[in-house]
């Protein structure tokens, strides 16, 4: 269900905890499995609650609360813009508007060609450099000039 | 013990009780959503807010404890604002569809809001929308737009069901209550979340817009499912049964039903049901009244005693029965000259009849289990067998009571068991054995001599730990251990265990009046026959009371065998099933809801019933039927006028209470030899246990009810050549039935677990002892 | 060289690459660990020299650190936590970043020194998810103070034994409050818990936990290094210490500035680069989106510290500096702010759940012309109807920039409703007065 590698990557999360607390690397488990499936499909979850011992319930509740699992199939990049206001009175809502012209869909959409899929974000803690937005939940990119955007735009596949 | 005041009102508290706990034992009523007193605290809801003299703000009176000197108000105009803003807030999402939701009329939202809400809504904006969701057969959830978030659902699952079937998923505003993606909720307590839901979102579905709440009469009743005795409420409209829900009593079921009590109503007005005396004349058979019914009846009777003596008679009666329907049906028989009268169908070993010194029972109150801090368990389907019994246990064991098992399949009990030995169900003695043994070794207590030879396991031997370890013990021997060949050998090592632990120990109890078929003497005398007998040594008579004989029977096949060959049978049920086949004459009788009534459950408390409706079409109390039949034959004392007449006849609750004793004299242990071949484990399913649920039609949709299968473990699948899902021919006897194979790798070696009580697997011989499987 | 400012102590001499663990010896690091198990310091005495430091909580509410420390139960024989918030998510605040990526072993020491000071042998810092490469940077600073002997068994030779490890957020603003945060690491939503019981009696597993923020237990191996006093003396009585400040908004150098306690606003948003634009200052949330807005006059008029800034009616909070120039529309600045906790609400309590979403409709519809006169009494009921009656203080959180904005800025409430459009900018426009700002660090 998930590589080798994968849940090699899960026990080093549980080797944190307490033995009897693994559930505790469920949030990990998931950002882990999101990371190798793009997305967290029902038997990914079924799996991870398995491999955790915890109910399936359970785990479909952290997936559905914590916002950067993408619990549906999405583009192959996800661009997650800053709007909060912080950003946004240095630039963040017009780097949102920017990329929504230049790849003709709104938040939560994703492009024709499945390249993109562009989602609102809240705030990240890098405020100060302002626009800022998140490729693939881990690649912060800041200072999203215009043409940094349309950088980046040419620059993912 | 700090005191408090509330409203003017002093109290002095436990440590650690909150201001509810005080407002409660005071009797002040303070608004609540979330709280309830059975479930953790979640302070969620906020609709509890109070005022507490020097805090700069409102607090739940749920979640804060109490401190000495605290002073509190609950109506103050602070609280009450602080309460009626929460209640706009529960309002301004919630639909304003009171008049067609089933809750209405029992929703503590509706009720509070009329206290505490607006009459005109300040939000303009548009309600939100919660889409509906499929969870099974049992629970709506249809109207999740309804759902306050309260967690009440989702908490119940967790900490009394112990398995957690729904969750709230998502956050903020967007939360929504849901199973995992799909799955159905399959516990078998899963209804008492409709109870705790304190609006209409979680619903009945059975009962789903069948009536509105406040045209129904809410009438008491007992069920008759298992040894407990659940207390009901039944609900009924235009002489129909249309809802039950749960009685509180906190030594018995609490404030929970299982499923099978909370639903098997369905099965009461199944189109099966027997609603008109027939006779088969001419091998036709004939609607009759009941004159001729009972004439014919008593007549039949009487020329099978002539031609064949009392001996040639025999009576068997479901364990479900009234105390007061088996008193008389055992009368019935003495009164025409035999002694063979049973209702313990399912037994198959009797030896210790006659040496018993009084009726088996639990051996304690069942209030009493929660304070036992060691619990060994004996051959039992504990949660499928005893669903609130088994909750007893749950809440025990988080608190720190430890569950020893020893049983012959290892099913998740949702209770964190201690030390288990899961042996094939011929092993089951001597397991108990090597227990017995580990334990006097402990205590440094002689060995009995018949155990000198066993071994003992490891297994066994963290067993006996636990057990010498704690200070309250209690043994209990299940359904598959009273069922056992060797029920007997069973109950000498629990009672030669008890001894050496100043342990109690008794019988889980299989139904309703397992307790209560002793105590109304409706088992064979000096002489008589036992259940297994009359049906192994066919009789040409029989009067079966409740009793469908494929499906109750320790072997069904021995049973339908008799039943076909013999000349007469008259038939006292509340169903046809397939009785037009065997029988001669059918008396239509009531269900426990038609009649009045006795259970004595496994505690040995005597619980009376009225019939909470009139009975179906020409149905008569089966009392009333037999006392009729007494004064047919010209029989002594059948002159009752009303059941509590028949009831006081067989005792005061004191002269019953003096009758309960486990112990049984004069009869040696042993240890019998373990056969070889494959063994049948089979269990009653909970939806298969009487007739009432076997009618249930919603029941019968669950999981619970899924076909038998033939289980067995990855090894013996091997051996046989079977592969999982394949279909084999399961053969027992004569008999054989054609079943999926299935895996199941914590069955022990060489068994092959089969249900019992379902058609699938009726043709099939005793549900103990040996076994053959091939692939189809 | 990265520049927070002259009176920098903690952030001082960092480069952005000279993090690793023989640079921060270099600079002195691990010293004051040294010194406490060295000179075999009492617990009570690490405890009494921050007490006196004057060290208030840099996460939000400002509680003395020593005093929470001093709450844990000292008989108590079980496993304790340790838990550090790195979960910075309060809008407009990115200090605590700078600190795990730019001096992450100077938190390390500071927890290890916490941890001897309250008995604890376990502790877990959780990073806010959306700063995946800060994450992985201080795993690798842990593995350095591992192989180092500072985290482990027997901590240079003492006896001493702690553990330290990292756990990633996932993207939930309500996980950096301290028990939504616990219940995450847990494995499980980050639903607050009511309180009490406080953490430090049922904590982190159930078991006594102690939670500060990063910037707090950062200050600490200063604090023993040159004693409680000298740290008070860098701030104001009961406002110890230096503070790092995260200014966004119109400032033409937004960024990170490490000042003493007290210092003047003026000063900071002199630091900043002034006003961008040489725009007017109209308005400043001085601690993070959950403070209450001042207006800019009476910002600059203050100072910044605890209490002066309680003074002028909002909170020092996070330190999170947000700066409004005259173009800002005050409506359509709540409707994103209001967005945000509606957005973020974790949903258990009824107040939070059904009023965040209430307001930010009703800001929403202000904002986009279609606001009706009852709106603006109606908001400032509804934030408090929910300020104060939830389980955590997210629903304060909430209120308090809706009170507020009306409170300061009602005119401009009152403009939209009036004429269906703004009394500043176009729909939509003032956000814009962005582009080409200067960098500070
Ligand atoms: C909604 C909410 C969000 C919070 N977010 C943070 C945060 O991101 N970082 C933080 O350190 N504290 C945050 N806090 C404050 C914490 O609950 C807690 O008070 C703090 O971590 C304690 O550390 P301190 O005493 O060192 O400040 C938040 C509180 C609330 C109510
Ligand atoms: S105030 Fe909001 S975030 Fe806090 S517990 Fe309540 S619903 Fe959750
Ligand atoms: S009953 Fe107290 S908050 Fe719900």
């Amino acid at each position: 269900m998930l590589s080798a590698e994968s849940l090699k990557r899960i026990d080093r999360e549980i080797a944190k905890f307490p033995g009897d607390q693994k559930q505790s690397a469920v949030i990990a488990a998931l950002a882990i499995a999101q990371d190798e499936k793009g997305w967290l499909a029902t038997e990914t979850m079924d799996f991870v609650a398995q491999y955790l011992g915890m109910p399936p319930i359970a785990v479909y509740e952290v997936a559905s609360f914590y916002n950067m699992y993408n619990l549906e199939p999405g583009g192959r990049h996800k661009l997650t813009v800053c709007t909060n206001l912080p950003c946004a009175l240095s630039g963040g809502a017009d780097a949102a508007e920017h990329l929504k012209h230049r790849l003709g869909v709104g938040f939560n959409e994703t492009t024709a060609d499945g390249r993109v899929t562009l989602k609102q974000g809240e705030c990240m803690g890098a405020c100060g450099d302002a626009p800022v937005l998140l490729v693939n939940n881990k690649r912060m990119c800041s200072n999203m000039s215009r043409e940094k955007l349309d950088q980046l735009l040419a620059e993912l596949k | 013990m700090p005191t408090v005041e509330i409203n003017g009102r002093q109290i002095e508290v436990q440590n650690g009780a909150t201001v509810m706990d005080a407002a409660n034992a005071l009797g002040i009523a303070i608004p609540h959503f979330c709280y309830h007193k059975k479930l953790s605290i979640a302070a969620n809801c906020r609709m509890c807010l109070v005022q507490v003299e020097k805090a700069p703000k409102p607090l739940p009176a749920c979640a804060t404890p109490v401190m000495e000197g605290m002073k509190v108000f609950t109506e103050s105009e602070y609280a009450r604002t602080a309460q009626k803003s929460v209640m706009e807030f529960l309002l301004i999402n919630h639909p304003l569809d009171c008049p067609i939701c089933d809750q209405g009329g029992e929703c503590l939202l509706q009720d509070l809001s009329v206290g505490y809400g607006k009459s005109d809504s300040r939000y303009q904006e548009e309600k939100r929308v919660v889409f509906h969701k499929n969870i099974g057969p049992l629970i709506s959830m249809e109207e999740m737009s309804r759902c306050i978030h309260c967690t009440r659902c989702v908490r119940f699952g967790q900490e009394i069901a112990g398995v957690m079937e729904l969750g709230m998923m998502g956050r903020g505003e967007h939360s929504e209550i849901v199973s995992f993606v799909g799955n159905t909720v399959d516990s078998e307590l899963s209804g008492n979340m409709i109870d705790l839901c304190p609006v209409g979102a979680l619903t009945s579905k059975p009962f789903r817009y069948k009536a509105r709440t406040w045209e129904l009469a809410r009438r008491k009743s007992v069920s008759p499912h298992d040894s407990l005795g659940s207390n009901l409420v039944v609900q009924v409209m235009a002489n129909k049964v249309m809802r039950v829900l749960p009685l509180e009593n906190e030594g018995l079921n609490e404030c929970w039903l299982s499923d099978r009590d909370r639903y098997s109503y369905e099965g009461l007005n199944s189109e099966d049901r027997l609603t008109q005396p027939m006779l088969k004349v001419d091998g036709k058979w004939q609607e009759v009244d009941w004159q001729q019914a009972l004439a014919a009846v008593a007549k039949g009777l009487k020329n099978a005693q002539t031609d064949h003596g009392g001996q040639g008679l025999g009576a068997l009666a479901a364990p479900h029965s009234t105390l007061e329907e088996l008193h008389l049906l055992g009368k019935l028989m003495r009164g025409i000259g035999s002694e063979n009268v049973d209702f313990r169908l399912r037994q198959s070993d009797f030896s210790a009849d006659q040496k018993q010194a009084g009726a088996p029972w639990l051996g304690m109150k069942v209030a009493d289990i929660g304070g036992l801090d060691r619990v060994l368990v004996v051959g039992s389907f504990l949660r499928k067998d005893h669903p609130l019994l088994a909750n007893r246990m749950r809440q025990s064991a988080k608190r720190g009571q430890q569950l020893n098992l020893i049983h012959a399949t290892d099913d998740n009990l949702l209770i964190s068991v201690a030390n288990k030995a899961i042996v094939p169900p011929q092993a089951l003695p001597e397991t108990l054995a090597q227990v017995v043994k580990a334990v006097a070794e402990a205590k440094q207590q002689p060995v009995p001599a018949a155990l000198a030879g066993v071994t003992v396991g490891a297994d066994a031997k963290n067993i006996a730990a636990s057990l010498v370890s704690g200070a309250k013990t209690g043994i209990f021997l299940g359904n598959l251990a009273a069922q056992h060949a060797q029920a007997t050998q069973l109950r000498l090592l629990a009672q030669e265990l008890a001894g050496l632990l100043g342990a109690s120990y008794g019988f889980l109890g299989e139904a309703a009046n397992s307790v209560g078929g002793y105590l109304a003497q409706a088992v064979p005398g000096a002489g008589g026959l036992n259940a297994a007998a009359m049906l192994d040594e066919p009789r040409k008579a029989y009067v079966l009371l409740n009793v469908e004989p494929e499906l109750d029977c320790q072997n069904p096949q021995a049973a339908m065998k008799a039943m076909q060959d013999a000349e007469f049978v008259i038939c006292l049920s509340a169903y046809k099933g397939s009785a037009p086949d065997y029988a001669n004459a059918l008396l239509p009788i009531a269900p426990f809801t038609e009649t009045s009534g006795t259970f004595v459950n496994a505690e040995g408390r005597r619980q009376s019933f009225n019939g909470v409706v009139k009975p179906l079409g020409d149905a008569r109390p089966a009392w009333k039927v037999l006392r009729v039949l007494g004064n047919l034959l010209g029989l002594e004392g059948f002159d009752y006028d009303s059941s509590e007449q028949v009831r006081d006849a067989i005792g005061t609750p004191e002269q019953l209470a003096g009758r309960l004793d486990n112990r049984v004299n004069g009869i040696a242990l042993q240890l019998a030899a373990a056969s070889t071949g494959l063994q049948r484990i089979a269990e009653v399913p909970i939806y298969a246990s009487d007739a009432i649920v076997r009618r249930a039609g919603s029941l019968q949709k669950t999981r619970d009810a899924a076909a038998p299968r033939a289980w067995m473990n990855s090894a013996l699948m091997t051996k046989l050549g079977v592969k999982d899902g394949q279909a084999v021919k399961v053969k027992q006897g004569a008999g054989a039935a054609v079943l999926n194979a299935a895996c199941d790798d914590r069955l022990p070696r060489d068994c092959v677990r089969v249900a019992a009580a379902h058609p699938a697997s009726k043709d099939l011989g005793p549900m103990s002892g040996e076994l053959s499987v091939e692939p189809q | 060289m990265l520049d927070y400012g002259p009176d920098a102590i903690l952030m001082k001499g960092l480069d952005g690459t000279n993090w690793h663990l023989k640079d921060y010896e270099a600079r002195g690091g691990y010293g004051a660990l040294k010194k406490v198990l060295g000179e075999k310091m009492t617990a009570d005495a690490v405890i009494a020299e921050v007490k006196k430091s004057g060290l208030r909580g840099r996460g939000g509410a400002g509680f003395p650190a020593g005093l929470k420390w001093s709450f844990m139960p000292k008989q108590y024989t079980g496993p304790k936590y340790l838990v550090c918030n790195t979960d910075e998510g309060e809008p407009g605040t990115f200090k605590d970043r700078d600190i795990i990526r730019y001096n992450p072993h100077m938190l390390i020491e500071g927890m290890i020194i916490a941890a001897y000071a309250m008995g604890t042998a376990v502790g877990y810092n959780y990073i806010h998810g959306e700063i995946w490469a800060e994450y992985t940077l201080f795993e690798q600073a842990l593995d350095e103070a591992r192989a180092a002997g500072y985290l482990g068994e027997n901590i240079l030779g003492s006896g001493f034994a702690f553990q330290l490890h990292a756990v990633h957020g996932w993207g939930a603003y309500i996980c950096g409050e301290e028990t939504g945060l616990l219940e995450s690491i847990e494995g499980k939503k980050g639903q607050p818990r009511f309180k009490p019981p406080f953490p430090a009696s049922f904590g982190l597993y159930g078991k006594p936990t102690t939670i500060n923020n990063t910037e707090t237990f950062a200050a600490v191996p200063w604090i023993i290094n040159n004693g409680g006093d000298a740290f008070l003396a860098l701030g104001k009585p009961n406002n110890g210490g230096t503070k790092l400040f995260s200014v966004s908004g119109h400032v033409n150098r937004p960024g990170n500035y490490e000042v003493r306690l007290g210092t003047p606003f003026a000063t900071l948003l002199e630091m900043a680069g002034g006003m961008r634009g040489g725009r007017k200052i109209k308005a400043v949330i001085p601690g993070g989106s959950s403070a209450p807005v001042l207006p800019g006059h009476i910002m600059m008029q203050t100072d910044l510290d605890y209490d002066s800034i309680a003074k002028a009616g909002s909170m020092l909070g996070s330190g999170a500096v947000i700066v409004m120039d005259e173009t800002t529309c005050m409506v359509r600045a709540l409707e994103r702010l209001s967005y945000f906790y509606f957005e973020e609400s974790c949903g258990q309590c009824t107040p939070c759940r059904e009023g965040t979403g209430w307001m930010y409709r009703m800001v929403h519809r202000i904002e986009h012309g279609k606001g009706r006169q009852e709106d603006l009494d109606l908001l400032t009921n509804v934030a408090d109807n929910i300020a104060g009656r939830t389980i955590c203080a997210l629903g304060d959180a909430a209120a308090l920039p809706v009170k507020s904005f009306l409170n300061h800025f009602r005119e401009e409430f009152q403009y939209h409703v009036d004429n269906k459009r703004c009394m500043v900018s176009e729909p939509g426009g003032y956000f814009t007065a962005a582009a080409g700002t200067e960098k500070a660090a």
